[in-house]
């Protein structure tokens, strides 16, 4: 059952990919901003919830709020700091800021602690069955669990709650909703904190996943979730998820077909390609930009 | 800075009495141009993600030139080194290398301690004369270029990559007993590549099939897809030649996914960070070609064991720790057969080096600058290299 393997292999990764697609979304949809620094953010929230497990011997699920909770100040920073007084600036010089502050986290973490990659402890015990011909360990199992349950989460906050309608309001239209009483900028570092505690989670689990973790390591999944959200029609939350997923599962398949050194080309032809065919994603309406 | 300008006045004056000392004298002899020092740059990747090499090599290579020092130095002059961090960037290591032989002037290099950092500085070298020794940099292309032109002032402490292919390939051929094998390896790095051509060229002279042959890319971290590729292709052993950062992970997920035939790699793989990264249950049944080993019962080996453990706290060297101990021997060698801080007689000296007992074998050198000496197999129990057998060339 191999193809069941590979199926598993590239939900596991593809889910990775929606965690942190998702946050460049969700920014993206409320102030049409591409926050390069979302994948740093991510590289930052791996680094707490290793310093939680193995300084502060926190367990799984404390160490995943910890460092959801202060990726999302961590965020609300960056957006308070860098982005708002750009608010009214060119886009350009937005995305141009994005870069900078991407490539300052990334300098800072390797400033404070090197470049050296480090080894994430063991936080349970791992152990794997066979279902249906296919090897599937517990922690692929946790992990896609894991990162359903915070989807099904983020689904309820954007459509029950009064902050999620707000953040839908200034996403469709920010003056109109200034104008009904909404607080535009607190709804922006709502959106801000929650897109970076789901990049925070995804860069635990990533870490409890893959092992490696290293000041550079938010650079190409930062990528491919960008890939991810445009190819779900970015703005878009559940575009977002299946964007992720449908890359994971890409991924893989070029890797079983045995073009394994194809795979990130891969990813960045499906950028190309729907860029080029379908620029508004697969679930995106085809709106025409106003002039 | 104050202190190299303090310094440098005091040299001055030095020379000054020296030289006024010498014009009373007969002779001014002793204060040659060359100073009472002899000048070494090291080159080496401090930070950045083979640091852990250019660590321990940096380690073994101070204990060398402390030992040297204490006992007079060489031909009567201590060794001063100047330090480089080349960040494991190939850049990073050419711009070290024009600030080791122009502003600093040394009278060699040590470093770097991968191939592609080393090839990054030849050039260099060969325009200022000056000699470069990589302690472990063993891609062919270190010494001869691709066109196949020496770079003469390029040698090397450890022996070339097609020499690991073989060893293992013979290893797996003759102890192992396998016939279908799977090789994977690093599609980014001429290491990987130079072992895993080397490896299939002499497996199959051996009888030997090679089943796949897959690629990754370093820096991946998932390699899940391509690992159940190759265990549908029901290989009895998988040559993995690449470096322990990605083999650490490549190692952890085959063994996750229930693929338990032997593993083998080269000298990439000796890294403490590998055992965290794959953890030690994994690595059981695997192997590795390796320049030396601290189990070796060897006199020589057991004696650098005791001299290092001294100075670090009890730690038992690894390869990377001897070949950096065992390249200022084998300069400090050159250096006293040449009677001379002059470089081409330094390369000259090197280049006649016949049977110079090192820490890591006996070391000859051949017309391309290639070291003849011994390989040594380990196995990994339970997060420990074991000494399995020593083959020689």
């Amino acid at each position: 059952m191999e193809w069941l393997q590979q199926l598993i292999n590239g939900i596991s990764l593809g889910s990775i990919y929606a965690l942190i697609a998702l946050g460049y979304t969700m920014v993206y949809g409320i102030i049409k901003l591409i926050n390069f620094a979302h994948g740093e953010v991510f590289m930052v929230g791996s680094f707490l919830g290793f310093i939680a497990i193995s300084v502060w011997d926190f367990g799984f699920f404390p160490a995943l709020l910890f460092s959801m909770g202060a990726c999302a100040v961590f965020g609300v920073l960056i957006e308070r700091i860098a982005y708002k007084r750009l608010r009214n600036a060119t886009r350009i010089a937005a995305l141009i800021t994005a870069i900078g502050v991407s490539l300052l986290i990334q300098n800072g973490v390797i400033y404070i602690r090197g470049a050296q990659l480090i080894t994430y402890p063991e936080v349970f015990e791992n152990k794997s069955f066979m279902l249906f011909g296919a090897q599937i360990s517990t922690q692929a199992i946790l992990i896609l669990s894991v990162s359903i349950a915070l989807m099904l989460i983020l689904y309820i906050i954007v459509h029950k709650t009064k902050i999620g309608k707000a953040m839908r309001a200034v996403s469709h239209d920010a003056e109109a909703a200034k104008l009904m009483g909404i607080n535009v900028d607190n709804t922006i570092s709502a959106t801000f904190a929650i897109g970076s505690a789901l990049a925070g989670a995804a860069g635990v689990i990533f870490g409890v996943y893959y092992t490696k973790i290293d000041p550079l390591m938010g650079v190409i999944p930062g990528l491919k979730a960008f890939v991810a959200a445009v190819l779900g029609g970015i703005g878009i939350i559940p575009g977002a998820m299946v964007g992720g997923l449908l890359l994971g599962v890409v991924e893989t398949t070029v890797n079983a077909m045995g073009f394994s050194l194809w795979r990130d080309a891969a990813a960045f032809i499906i950028l190309i390609l729907i860029l080029i065919f379908k620029p508004e994603g697969i679930f995106g309406k085809n709106t025409r930009e106003k002039v | 800075m104050k202190v190299t300008k303090l310094t440098g006045l005091f040299a001055a004056s030095v020379l000054t009495v020296g030289l006024l000392s010498g014009c009373t004298g007969n002779d001014g002899a002793s204060s040659g141009k060359d100073g009472d020092t002899i000048k070494i740059g090291l080159n080496l990747e401090l930070t950045g993600p083979v640091a852990s090499y250019g660590s321990s090599e940096a380690k073994g290579i101070e204990l060398a030139i402390e030992e040297i020092n204490k006992e007079g130095g060489v031909d009567g002059k201590k060794i001063e080194v100047v330090k480089v961090d080349n960040k494991s960037e190939s850049a990073e290591a050419t711009s070290a290398a024009i600030k080791l032989t122009t502003k600093d002037k040394v009278v060699a290099i040590i470093g770097a301690a991968t191939s592609g950092n080393t090839v990054a500085q030849a050039q260099i070298a060969n325009d200022n004369k000056t000699v470069l020794i990589s302690p472990s940099g063993t891609s062919p292309t270190v010494t001869v270029t691709e066109k196949g032109k020496l770079n003469e002032f390029v040698f090397r402490t450890s022996f070339i990559d097609p020499f690991q292919g073989t060893v293992a390939a013979n290893f797996a051929a003759n102890e192992l007993k396998v016939k279908n094998v799977a090789i994977y390896s690093d599609n980014a790095s001429d290491y990987s590549k130079g072992l895993a051509a080397s490896f299939k060229k002499d497996f199959e002279a051996a009888g030997g099939k090679v089943v796949l042959s897959e690629s990754y890319v370093a820096k991946d971290s998932d390699f899940r897809s391509t690992l159940t590729r190759i265990k549908s292709a029901n290989p009895e052993f998988i040559f993995i030649p690449g470096y322990y950062e990605e083999v650490g992970l490549i190692v952890k997920q085959a063994r996750e996914m229930g693929i338990d035939v032997p593993l083998m790699g080269a000298d990439g793989w000796d890294s403490p960070t590998l055992i965290d990264l794959a953890g030690k249950a994994a690595l059981n049944n695997t192997f590795t070609t390796n320049h030396y080993s601290s189990e070796d019962p060897d006199g020589k080996i057991q004696e650098f064991n005791k001299k290092f453990a001294a100075k670090y706290d009890g730690k038992a060297p690894d390869s990377f720790n001897a070949l950096g101990y065992d390249t200022v021997y084998l300069l400090a060698d050159a250096i006293k057969r040449a009677g001379s801080v002059d470089s081409t007689k330094i390369k000259e000296a090197l280049e006649k080096t016949k049977d110079l007992g090192l820490v890591t074998g006996l070391y000859s050198v051949d017309e391309n600058h290639h070291p003849i000496k011994s390989a040594t197999i380990l196995e990994y129990k339970d997060g420990e290299q074991v000494f399995k057998t020593k083959v020689n060339p």
